[in-house]
């Protein structure tokens, strides 16, 4: 056993972080707000980075490598808030031709899940294909043949929505066994998500504790605002350990139930991005409530990111089912 | 990002699981109540047999007699003892946790030859000396006073929360013996023989009734200068050692007993009744089950982090603060619900109608100790607040 990230995988995300820093520096949120989410600049050098052919295997054109080094990937995209359908492309590499090269543009709905709302489909004028997973299986739409009512007050300005009516059957292009496959990679890689929100929230209130002053003191001095960053600490930590856990255990179903594990990601990374990113609004004051300081952002990203792949609440549920089948 | 056990931490499990299927059940059940003198005697016993099955001192270095395992083999190591039911660590949890490890870094050639070898085969049992009545938190505030009198000093003051003092054989004791300069430069770390003149041991009945520790008073006790550990004036050094072995591994096994304790809550669950339906088809409930399982596995995974990245620096590191406070808090969660599950029955400490309630009660009421013990969860915030994220200190 040797759970920590090793050099190459230290490298990778040493290469991604300064990727997305250079890319999505301070103020570029504002720029790709004005342009709905999808920089497509942007998605071509992400493609070329290969963060959607990451785990397609080196004979047909990726990179090989396995769901934790994805979850990695993902942690920094989340970091920086990167936009558009990143996760439904990246599970779309290899099933539809041009997703890894960044030249189709890969959404998706998740139908698998227990709720049964209003069809709200993410990125949709950015959509060359539109994977549906269903409990059938896994299901192709063309994107254009869908209509749809733009959503025009999204609660994340990176993520516009169309509320669709109807949704065709589409194409069954894998088996019901594959749909499953895919909605647990998915959490994995939204899971990774969240804890780059866990962890950059920790960050921005960290650096905004030590140098706002009140009293005459940095407020990172008390201790009402230390143990909210200690907490916002540990969150950040158990949601790392579960987030990497659910990438081996996916790459290696024999060190453990693979459900299980992804379910735990899912749930701490999502509690994990949900707590810190409110403490970070908290702890930011009045300038928190304003548009001008990016931490709403990322409260807002993590709601997107908690309805897709199960919420919190259905795999809470599945864990104690798990729980049960093991007495 | 490897989460799989190498084939020799393998062969350690099937060996050491062996070992225990014939063991456990040979040793057999712990003596009932509060006889501590059973209780060392049981627990000793246990010790010398992990000793000559060279299981003591999993993580004892070779030279003191200990297995020296990997730290993956430790693992293994909770994760079988915790599942097979082994007796806990036991009275001499702070010997082999505290003193022991404390001695083989800072102790003397003659120190650790009186010491160790008997620590581990269970013939020498240890208790703490450090908190005060005026001394919690703020530990190195400590006035318990040592001084020189040729080649002993004469100990005067009070300590408490001392486990198993009352058949102790050793205390690890800190003491001030400069009163002039600032506080923690004026502690020392004595090796205190409990039969010395001068102590009296009364035990402290806590919230959970009678139990483990005891509030000890020492009137001019003669401890002689060569049972100091380390420099004069230089206790407080000594003592972080100390404290950095408590922040450690040391809740593995209990961390993986509470995720069979989760499922022994679920079989609870699906036995009582609740509205005429199992408690088991409460949604609300069986949730919050399912949630702190899931939470149980994630700090587990964190553990393996932990202990991993720690391979390389050899010392746990600050994250073991992390791992305290989540674990506390949600050791806390999982008992709460416990009681929960129960029901009214709760109000019994003793089983009633079939039910776990020695089990839950026992949970439930020893779970408030842990989030004072070994630095408050408070103390344990302040730590990662100041420490790992660099904030600025408090006034002190």
């Amino acid at each position: 056993m040797d759970f920590q990230l090793s050099e190459d995988q230290k490298a990778l995300q040493a290469g991604i972080r300064s990727f997305c820093e250079s890319r999505m520096p301070k103020g570029k949120l504002a720029e790709i707000e004005h342009k709905n989410g999808f920089d497509a600049g942007l998605w071509a050098e992400l493609a070329e980075m290969d963060v959607f052919g990451l785990r397609l295997p080196e004979s047909d054109g990726g990179v090989g490598l396995g769901n934790a080094d994805a979850v990695i990937v993902f942690a920094e995209l989340g970091r920086r808030l990167l936009a558009g359908p990143l996760v439904w492309t990246h599970l779309a590499a290899g099933l539809i031709k041009g997703a890894a090269s960044g030249e189709v543009v890969v959404g998706g709905l998740d139908l698998m899940g227990p709720e049964s709302g209003p069809l709200l489909v993410e990125h949709l004028d950015q959509l060359d294909a539109l994977l549906i997973l269903r409990p059938q299986g896994v299901y192709r739409v063309d994107p254009r043949s869908l209509s749809g009512r733009p959503i025009a007050a999204p609660l994340d300005p990176f993520t516009p929505l169309h509320h669709v009516e109807r949704l065709p059957e589409g194409e069954l292009v894998l088996g019901p066994a594959e749909a499953e496959r895919l909605r647990l990679e998915g959490a994995a890689l939204v899971s990774g998500q969240l804890l780059g929100i866990a962890e950059s929230t920790l960050e921005l209130a960290a650096a905004y504790a030590k140098e706002r002053h009140q009293f005459g003191r940095a407020i990172g001095s008390f201790q009402a605002i230390k143990h909210m960053l200690a907490d916002m600490f540990v969150r950040q930590e158990v949601a790392r350990a579960a987030v990497y856990a659910a990438g081996a255990t996916l790459d290696d179903p024999g060190v453990g139930d693979v459900v299980r594990a992804v379910s735990t990601a899912k749930i701490m990374a999502g509690e994990g991005a949900m707590k810190n990113a409110r403490s970070c609004i908290q702890i930011h004051g009045g300038m928190g409530f304003t548009w001008e300081i990016p931490a709403h952002f990322y409260m807002k990203r993590t709601w997107v990111l908690e309805s897709v792949f199960g919420t919190i609440e259905e795999h809470a549920d599945r864990c104690a089912e798990l729980v049960e089948r093991s007495l | 990002m490897d989460l799989r056990y190498s084939e020799s931490d393998e062969k350690f499990r099937t060996e050491l699981h062996a070992w225990l299927e014939a063991a456990v059940p040979a040793h057999g059940e712990p003596p009932a109540g509060n006889d501590w003198y059973e209780r060392r005697d049981y627990d000793t016993a246990w010790q010398r047999k992990l000793y000559d099955a060279g299981y003591a001192g999993i993580n004892w270095p070779k030279e003191y007699g200990g297995r020296d395992a990997s730290l993956t083999e430790q693992l293994v190591y909770y994760e079988e003892i915790a599942r097979s039911g082994a007796p806990y660590i036991g009275v001499n949890f702070v010997g082999m946790l505290h003193g022991g490890p404390t001695l083989m870094t800072e102790g003397t050639v003659e120190q650790k030859a009186r010491h160790l070898p008997y620590i581990l085969k269970g013939e020498q049992v240890w208790c703490q000396g450090f908190s005060e009545p005026g001394a919690g938190s703020d530990l190195a505030s400590i006035s318990t006073r040592a001084e020189r009198d040729g080649d002993h000093y004469l100990v005067t003051g009070s300590k408490i929360w001392c486990s198993f003092a009352q058949l102790a054989d050793y205390g690890e004791l800190l003491v001030r013996t400069d009163p002039l300069v600032p506080k923690h430069k004026g502690i020392s770390w004595l090796i205190l023989p409990m039969d010395a003149p001068g102590i009296e041991i009364r035990p402290l009945r806590t919230l959970a009734g009678e139990g483990e520790f005891s509030e000890v008073f020492l009137d001019h006790v003669p401890v002689p200068v060569e049972n100091r550990v380390g420099k004069e004036n230089d206790g407080w050094r000594v003592t972080n050692v100390t404290l950095r072995f408590e922040r450690g591994t040391a809740f593995a096994s209990e961390m993986v007993q509470l995720q069979q304790f989760v499922a022994e809550l679920v079989a609870l669950a699906k036995k009582v009744t609740r509205y005429d339906a199992r408690a088991w088809d409460d949604v609300a409930l069986r949730r919050a089950l399912g949630h702190v399982a899931a939470e149980l596995d994630a700090l587990w995974a964190m553990v393996k982090l932990s202990v991993c990245e720690s391979t390389k620096t050899g010392v746990p590191g600050l994250g073991g603060s992390a791992i305290k406070l989540y674990y506390t808090e949600l050791y806390q969660r999982v008992s709460e619900l416990g009681m929960r599950v129960l029901g009214r029955a709760n109000l019994s400490r003793e089983d009633v109608a079939g039910l776990p309630n020695e089990m839950v009660l026992g949970k439930e009421l020893n779970s408030i100790s842990l989030a004072i013990a070994a630095g408050t969860s408070q103390i344990q915030r302040n730590i990662i607040a100041e420490r790992i994220l660099g904030m600025p200190k408090e006034p002190r």
